[in-house]
């Protein structure tokens, strides 16, 4: 791998932020699996919004309401295609991933009884362990964790054997975030559906690298961030089967989410709305609206292609440089790595990769449990995306080595 | 002029030589590989403030008057902020520990490491200096 594809350096130019200089050096950002920069079509969104249509949506006979709701609404159409499920009523709006989960373990976690269980595993993000810790102490539910190998590969023969009659769920990530291990979560799927299991796949790492479709996988739920495909902060999508949210109890109250309220009895709004309380992050769902149109716009399969290529080629290089090592070596992986420099703290080489003006991530990556498994305080992290070049790669080892040999 | 000024000032000036951010890390990092700190078999948990990112022990004491620290960390450039932290608080009255403001971070823009969301232990020390001065007021 020499240069950059030119299709990649047209998509480059829709990322205004990526011109940017810090520290007075030009920005590498290599820091997408925490959240990825947005196109200008998305800038452009969010800022047309206020200038010209904002309005609260769904009760309002007025015009701008009008629009407003027509296009929130558009959005969410946008989102179901995307994914490839059946109704757009099985789209619910959220927070990000974090919220996706917890609402599942609140209103799923509803209908279980003591004694049930629920497996994740151990590479999961603390936002899909905790929920489930607070939950199982709350209802006496047993949480049972499928180990992982070194490589940081799921142990598949003991998911197997952690898998019985009293699975109710499976809540798993599809792409780890600290190793970029790429689950079988087909597999995963269909063998937890033999046990009567419901499957949870955690979409915010794959949400970005690669197409998904729920109906194919067969997922019960499927939860992600908008702002890890280019979206927005403050805004999600919970992808839930129709009869098994309209079998759960409605997670918060408010506006919205009700047909009738009397202080007698309130009746509850049909899907999506059940579980959309108070006014929603409205400019948020509409600007993830153009975030998926812009990723259609564009040759992503290439892209994605690329962005594999671009992790082959860079690990290739980091194993060139003494003492350095990987962690996560699945065959099956994304475009993010994680590794070490022999006894140097990744903090270290973290804030002086930052003032060379290179963007990663240090520390735990919210998966200490992972940490401890490797025995190590932290990784350093980088992760890619559909816009970064072979030029930055260049620029990231040179500053890297420069950090080394300080530190040595 | 107070001596825990002076130190903060002497700081401020060996720092006035470096325009490019990576020469202010080595030196910084020079810093933290000259102070003793406390070997890996003396630290307990007692000494511990765990942040996000890197982990720092402190030990303090205090007679004649005036404070005594001790310090470490995982991460050499914290050990190396830590040093420059010590120096300044080192030989000074509790009184003067709680009075006097710390300047010299910022004037040097080093800031960021002691910024609560930096979590790299920093913050946690200096409260923690501060409130060991503080039992002998």
């Amino acid at each position: 791998m020499t240069e950059t594809p030119e299709y990649i350096q047209k998509i480059r130019a829709d990322f205004p932020i990526l011109q940017s200089k810090v520290h007075n050096k030009p920005l590498v950002y290599f820091d997408n699996a925490a959240t990825t920069q947005k196109p200008n079509l998305v800038i452009e969104r969010t800022k047309n919004y206020y200038e010209k249509q904002n309005a609260n949506i769904h009760r309002g006979v007025h015009h701008l309401s009008q629009v407003s709701t027509q296009d929130y609404e558009d959005a969410r159409i946008k989102i179901q295609h995307y994914l490839g499920a059946s109704k757009s009523s099985e789209i619910i709006f959220t927070k990000g991933t974090t919220d996706g989960i917890n609402l599942i373990a609140s209103s799923f976690g509803a209908l279980l009884k003591e004694g049930d269980e629920i497996l994740i595993s151990a590479m999961e993000h603390h936002s899909n362990i905790v929920p489930w810790q607070l939950l199982a102490d709350a209802k006496k539910i047993k949480l049972k964790i499928i180990p992982i190998a070194h490589d940081g590969t799921l142990l598949m023969a003991e998911f197997e054997r952690l898998l019985t009659a009293k699975t109710k769920l499976v809540s798993i990530t599809h792409i780890s975030n600290t190793l970029g291990t790429i689950n079988p979560i087909e597999n995963i799927i269909s063998k937890s559906h033999a046990f009567g299991a419901k499957v949870l796949v955690d979409g915010a790492q794959s949400i970005q690298h690669g197409e998904i479709d729920v109906s194919t996988l067969d997922c019960d739920f499927f939860v992600f961030s908008g702002h890890k495909i280019f979206g927005p902060t403050g805004i999600g999508i919970l992808y839930g089967k129709e009869k098994i949210l309209d079998e759960m109890p409605p997670y918060q109250g408010g506006g919205d989410m009700i047909k009738n309220v009397s202080f007698e009895k309130t009746t509850f709004n049909e899907l999506p709305f059940k579980f959309e309380a108070g006014t929603p992050n409205i400019v948020g769902g509409i600007a993830l609206g153009s975030a998926i149109e812009y990723i259609e716009s564009i040759d992503k399969q290439s892209a994605f292609e690329y962005e594999k290529n671009l992790l082959k080629f860079t690990e290739r290089e980091l194993l060139k440089i003494d003492g350095l090592r990987i962690f996560g070596t699945a065959k099956e992986k994304t475009s993010l790595v994680s590794f070490n420099v022999g006894d140097i703290h990744p903090f270290d080489i973290g804030t002086l990769l930052d003032k060379q003006g290179i963007a990663l991530r240090t520390g735990h990556h919210c998966t200490q449990p992972l940490m401890d498994f490797y025995e190590i305080p932290g990784t350093l992290r980088a992760s890619f995306s559909i816009y970064n070049t072979v030029e930055e790669v260049g620029q990231f080892l040179t500053a890297l080595k420069r950090a080394i040999s300080v530190l040595s | 002029m107070s001596t825990f000024q002076e130190k903060q000032l002497g700081i401020i000036a060996d720092f006035e030589v470096f325009d490019d951010w990576m020469d202010k890390y080595e030196f910084i990092i020079e810093l933290g590989k000259e102070i003793e700190g406390i070997l890996p078999s003396d630290r307990n948990n007692q000494q511990l403030i765990d942040g996000c990112q890197s982990r720092v022990w402190l030990d303090s004491s205090y007679a004649n008057n005036v404070m005594r620290f001790s310090a470490d960390s995982d991460a050499i450039i914290t050990k190396g902020i830590i040093a420059m932290l010590i120096k300044v608080f080192n030989g000074e009255t509790p009184k003067t520990i709680l009075k006097e403001d710390i300047f010299f971070i910022n004037k040097i823009g080093l800031q960021e490491h002691l910024s609560p969301t930096r979590a790299n232990g920093l913050l946690g020390m200096v409260k923690r200096m501060k409130m060991d001065a503080l039992k002998h007021v």
